[in-house]
């Protein structure tokens, strides 16, 4: 398998797979129950999500561990788990994609709030995002995706764990930024530009935007990253904001809405597209389609 | 006055250092503590909520001045007649059971403290039985329910009808919010009030009391 950086670096275009939670929720995980805990008890769906994302065309394919640490895993009591959670969930979804798909190990944030304004120490966050990307690591990702984060110092301490322990292994980091008046901002104060500089400094090697308010934010999103940095930038969508139509919740951006928008985002020189809350392995099958024509007319 | 107004832009800064300091001067001059609590803390908290829903400043800000101001409270507590600070109503609140996310609710209960009103924050996973009984033991005014997954939005209507079959609906009102929460929503199920934020929470609230 060719390192993934090798081939953002000579210009190609990947897709990632799209939403986890949302699809784990149509497949009755029930509210309050521990999502992660599906990779010990019911790997045959994890299994089933991997394997469409896959026939739709997805380049990389994310584990079921976004709240997989040990600190977002202790809200469960299941915190002595974390090892066998992450492990068995890169082992599920490797039976399904082969060796010549990339496995991305997803870590979202811990949900606790760092100190001054919280109380969770920094080394208590280290240590357990250690543990996490660790047990990913070893069981066989190939890239670590640290996503949905608000929090520039919980997202820069996580590129650390992963740095420490795993040097080698590729680290790509996803903010989540509100549209305010005054901007794009995250709702710990964290704008595009602060996002960029701390997360180059912390060590990311491919930076980006998930969940979000829809796909045309992330296009003016991932325009402003390009003019601050050189990474590569990884954008994943989820679809518009949900509206409750008598008692469904409805995501309103189809997959032929993200089929359209994917040129504008190739043109912003996105390197990474995929789906986030509300993206099915339609949409990721409308990205495959444009990404795959626009590479043709490169050539 | 200014001791008073220091307080306030103490308490905004999010010193909670300072404020504890300039709480027990105001204290030590004598100063009636419940022109403290308003004209300092409360004071300050309105300006925070106002700033945080201008998005002039985010949630770090408000965590840090909530610091501040339960740092005065705590000062203040004891100067009160049974050890308890004068509010505005009591207000039971909590994320709906099933539901883990808590950032929002925990903004709501900040909002409501700073603006006086006493609030029993149930947590997180919050089963409707939980709900009901607690307000009707603390004798509370109102219920307010946050959700943010939308598989969780159903437990909103469980509790609206327990109240129903305890006869307390009318009451104790109910209040809604969340990202997936609408006004339309609130109709629906027979909540008395929706919010969109917890700015809102506050006025919201004050509205379903009657005092504005």
């Amino acid at each position: 398998m060719k390192p993934i950086l090798q081939r953002l670096k000579n210009g190609e275009v990947l897709v990632a797979d799209g939403a986890m939670g949302t699809m784990l929720f149509d497949r009755n995980l029930k509210p309050g129950d521990c999502p992660e805990l599906l990779n010990l008890t019911k790997p045959e769906i994890l299994k089933e999500i991997a394997q469409l994302y896959f026939e739709a065309g997805a380049d990389i394919i994310q584990t079921n561990t976004f709240g997989g640490s040990p600190l977002k895993l202790s809200d469960y009591g299941l915190e002595d788990k974390c090892e066998e959670i992450n492990s068995k969930a890169v082992e599920s979804v490797r039976k399904v994609i082969g060796e010549s798909t990339y496995l991305s190990g997803s870590c979202g944030p811990s949900g606790k709030l760092l100190t001054p304004f919280g109380d969770t120490e920094p080394e208590l966050l280290l240590k357990g995002f250690e543990q996490q990307i660790n047990a990913l690591v070893n069981a066989g990702v190939n890239i670590i995706c640290i996503e949905t984060m608000t929090d520039l110092r919980e997202a820069t301490i996580a590129v650390r764990a992963a740095k420490n322990i795993h040097p080698e292994i590729p680290v790509m980091v996803s903010m989540t930024f509100d549209k305010i008046p005054k901007g794009y901002y995250t709702i710990m104060g964290v704008n595009i530009e602060d996002a960029v500089n701390g997360l180059e400094d912390a060590g990311a090697d491919i930076i980006g935007s998930n969940c979000g308010n829809g796909i045309d934010n992330m296009i003016e999103i991932s325009k402003h990253m390009k003019e601050l940095s050189a990474r590569p930038i990884l954008i994943q969508s989820n679809a518009g904001i949900p509206e409750n139509i008598e008692g469904k919740i409805v995501y309103p951006e189809s997959p032929s809405y993200f089929e359209d928008k994917t040129t504008e985002l190739i043109e912003a020189g996105v390197s990474i597209i995929g789906g986030c809350c509300g993206t099915t392995p339609e949409h990721i099958k409308g990205i495959r389609k444009v990404v795959d024509s626009t590479a043709r007319e490169n050539i | 006055m200014e001791l008073l107004s220091e307080i306030s832009k103490q308490l905004e800064f999010g010193n909670d250092e300072k404020v504890h300091e300039l709480t027990k001067d105001a204290i030590a001059s004598n100063i009636d503590p419940k022109i403290i609590l308003n004209d300092g803390l409360i004071s300050g908290m309105n300006v925070i909520g106002e700033q945080f829903r201008k998005h002039e400043i985010f949630l770090p800000d408000v965590l840090m001045a909530a610091k501040a101001m339960y740092v005065g409270m705590e000062l203040l507590k004891p100067l009160f007649i049974k050890d308890k600070i004068p509010s505005l109503g009591k207000i039971v609140i909590g994320t709906v059971k099933g539901d883990l996310h808590d950032l929002g609710k925990n903004l709501v209960g900040i909002m409501l403290k700073g603006a006086g009103f006493e609030v029993i924050d149930l947590g997180k996973d919050v089963p409707p039985e939980k709900f009901v009984e607690t307000a009707k033991d603390e004798r509370a005014d109102l219920i307010g329910m946050s959700a943010l997954l939308t598989t969780t939005l159903p437990v909103m209507q469980e509790v609206i009808n327990l109240l129903k079959q305890n006869n307390l609906a009318g009451e104790i009102k109910t209040i809604i919010g969340g990202a997936p929460v609408s006004k339309e929503y609130a109709e629906k199920i027979g909540a008395d009030a929706f919010a969109f934020d917890a700015s809102n929470s506050v006025l919201v609230a004050k509205e379903l009391i009657g005092i504005i």
